[in-house]
């Protein structure tokens, strides 16, 4: 594979491809929601996914975690191409997720939460847990520090032992990308990570996911709905309409893409 | 103290104690109810079922024998030799592990996604197939169960209370035993989902299964795990109840009794199946004593479970535990 890595402006340093989508088409009965679309996520880098409400954004996140399987195409992963998994597989190597309408455990506490986000870095099986406590225990310690250290980097320290079932909106997406987190991914998945929040919310969010990949040097490809608040955000964007990509390259190209405009402006009206 | 009040006591504690055996089935229940969102109609054939296939194994029956016999002309019956209960207990447990494998893989693997009501139908079948199978595996007549539980009338509980009330209190060792043994099951088993990997796993697939599979969880382990668990639950419940009535069919029709706990404790409430079996078992007994007998008759006992389980449910829908159910509209 050829080396062609490069440094931003800011300094990050992008590597080669990650993740490589290529022609996937994925069906629903009748429905076409992707339709023969291809693009990579390199490493290190801040891919966004834009479109207007049904192009078909979720779909792709949903193919890239396993939860969706398409009828067409090829998924590589690291070089390799991807045999057809299971969401709970896909998690194993390495790729993390949140959800567009929060799926967070409500029964349990922001800490537990955030615990489950480890549980594909755990090794200790359930006989050695049971005969060799202690081993489980260092295990347990050394997640422990993990999450304690992205509680505090995503500012919930303060909620660390409520339910989650009684957090407001905003906070329990931030929980949710800390569980995400947690996991120390490979790939980050974000699907509308910023939906429904205030202005306010929404700056903080958009710094915690620019301090993400700085800090851990996480890749991530996020969906976001709103033109706006992706331009500052991303590296590369790809841009969907009724399953159709239409666009993809750095937010500067892609603002100034005819079709893309086209898109945006017949969609004005919602 | 009045006679009275001294019968009442020892009536209580024996009703206490008979709760603590509806306590365990519910408590399967709960476990399966709460990860998969089935009600498991077969736990208590599941009790029985590992009754049967202890004694069995302990008493070195050849399983199947009369189907052998049939198809292979032969006459076996016994392998001729016994197996020590530990031994037997843990075979048995192999056992119960391979059941809730086969289960998932046979069954529910093939009814993801339906609406409860059919999976309900399903655990149905699930409980005749395997009362069926237990008969066929190991013969419908009643079988004594001696893993070596202590038996009879507690003589220091007797002595005791004779000298202080003087009247002594007939309280059985057995199910003393069993009240002990259960209390460590219930230790364990929140012990176990509290601070274990595993348990962290089997509450967040209770609470989610979406945001479950997304943390790397597999559903068809965690389905396999806590159909196990269900089944030790129910090894234990079957052990006690058939040290103390004998192992035989009625013993599934006993842990029907479950479902009332259940109506009281709720669906998804682990301390709820506890303190409900309790109450069940206390109540049914207290009231035969104190109403049923000298006013009603007797046989209270028969329904007056399932009528205080009405009662509470047109008061307190989500049992005395349960979450309470909002439907959004
Ligand atoms: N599970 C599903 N079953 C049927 N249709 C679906 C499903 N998920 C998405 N779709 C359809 O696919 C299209 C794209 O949806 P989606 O990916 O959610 O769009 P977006 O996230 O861009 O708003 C829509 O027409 C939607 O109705
Ligand atoms: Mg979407």
């Amino acid at each position: 594979m050829k080396d062609d890595s490069y440094v931003t402006s800011d300094g990050r340093t992008i590597g080669g491809v990650l993740m490589d989508l290529r022609r996937i088409t994925l069906r629903f009965g009748g429905v076409e929601a992707i339709k023969d679309i291809s693009f990579d996520i390199r490493e290190g880098e801040i891919r966004a996914i834009i479109g207007p409400n049904g192009a078909g954004k979720s779909s792709m996140l949903n193919v890239i975690s396993g939860f969706y399987v398409p009828q067409e195409g090829e998924v590589w992963f690291r070089g390799a191409r991807r045999p057809p998994m299971k969401p709970f597989q896909v998690a194993r190597q390495g790729i993390a997720r949140t959800f567009q309408n929060i799926a967070l455990f409500e029964g349990m506490t922001v800490l537990d939460n955030v615990m489950t986000g480890r549980l594909t870095q755990m090794k200790a099986s359930m006989l050695s847990e049971a005969i060799w406590w202690g081993k489980a225990q260092r295990e347990e310690l050394a997640n422990r520090e993990r999450v304690e250290r992205v509680i505090d980097f995503l500012e919930i320290q303060h909620i660390r032992k409520t339910p989650v079932g009684r957090l407001p909106y905003g906070l329990k997406k931030r929980v949710e990308l800390a569980r995400a987190l947690a996991a120390q991914p490979r790939l980050l998945l974000l699907d509308e990570p910023m939906a429904g929040m205030n202005v306010e919310e929404k700056e903080d969010m958009s710094r915690f996911i620019l301090d993400v990949n700085d800090e851990f040097g996480t890749t991530i490809a996020l969906i976001e709905h709103d033109m706006g608040v992706v331009m500052d955000l991303s590296d590369r964007v790809v841009v969907m309409d009724y399953g159709r990509k239409i666009g993809d390259g750095t937010p500067h190209e892609v603002r100034n893409n005819q079709e893309v405009i086209d898109a945006y402006l017949g969609v004005a009206h919602d | 103290m009045p006679d009275q009040v001294l019968f009442a006591i020892e009536v209580t504690l024996n009703g206490l104690m008979a709760g603590v055996l509806y306590a365990l089935v519910a408590l399967g229940f709960v476990l399966i109810f709460k990860a998969s969102g089935i009600f498991n109609y077969a736990q208590g054939v599941m009790a029985l079922f590992a009754a049967l296939t202890l004694v069995g194994i302990m008493d070195g029956q050849v399983p199947f024998a009369h189907l052998i016999n049939v198809v292979f002309g032969t006459n076996v019956h016994h392998f001729g030799w016994t197996v020590p209960a530990l031994l037997a207990i843990a075979l048995t447990m192999v056992v119960m592990v391979g059941f809730a494998w086969a289960v998932n893989r046979l069954v529910l693997r093939h009814l993801v996604n339906q609406v409860p009501i059919i999976l309900f139908m399903a655990t149905i079948g699930l409980a005749y197939f395997l009362e069926g199978l237990g008969d066929m595996m190991w013969g419908a007549d009643i079988k004594k169960l001696d893993v070596g539980l202590p038996q009879g009338i507690n003589g220091w509980i007797d002595s005791t209370t004779f000298d202080a009330f003087g009247y002594g209190f007939f309280i059985d060792n057995l199910d003393i035993v069993a009240t002990l043994i259960a209390a460590i099951l219930v230790t364990g088993l929140v012990l176990f989902s509290q601070y274990t990997k595993q348990g962290r796993a089997l509450r967040a697939v209770a609470d989610d299964h979406q945001a479950a599979l997304s943390v790397g969880i597999s559903l068809s382990f965690i389905w396999v795990l806590v159909w196990s668990i269900a089944g030790f639950v129910a090894l234990v419940a079957g052990i006690m109840w058939g040290a103390k009535s004998g192992v035989q069919f009625s013993l599934s029709l006993i842990a029907l009794k479950a479902l009332p706990v259940l109506m009281l404790g709720g669906f998804t409430s682990i301390p709820g199946a506890i303190v409900g079996g309790l109450i069940i078992g206390m109540g049914e007994k207290l009231f035969e004593f104190l109403v049923g007998a000298p006013y009603l008759g007797g046989a209270t006992e028969i329904w007056f479970a399932y009528v205080l389980a009405l009662v509470f449910l047109v008061f307190r829908p989500q049992g005395l535990f349960g979450e309470k159910i909002i439907e959004r509209v």
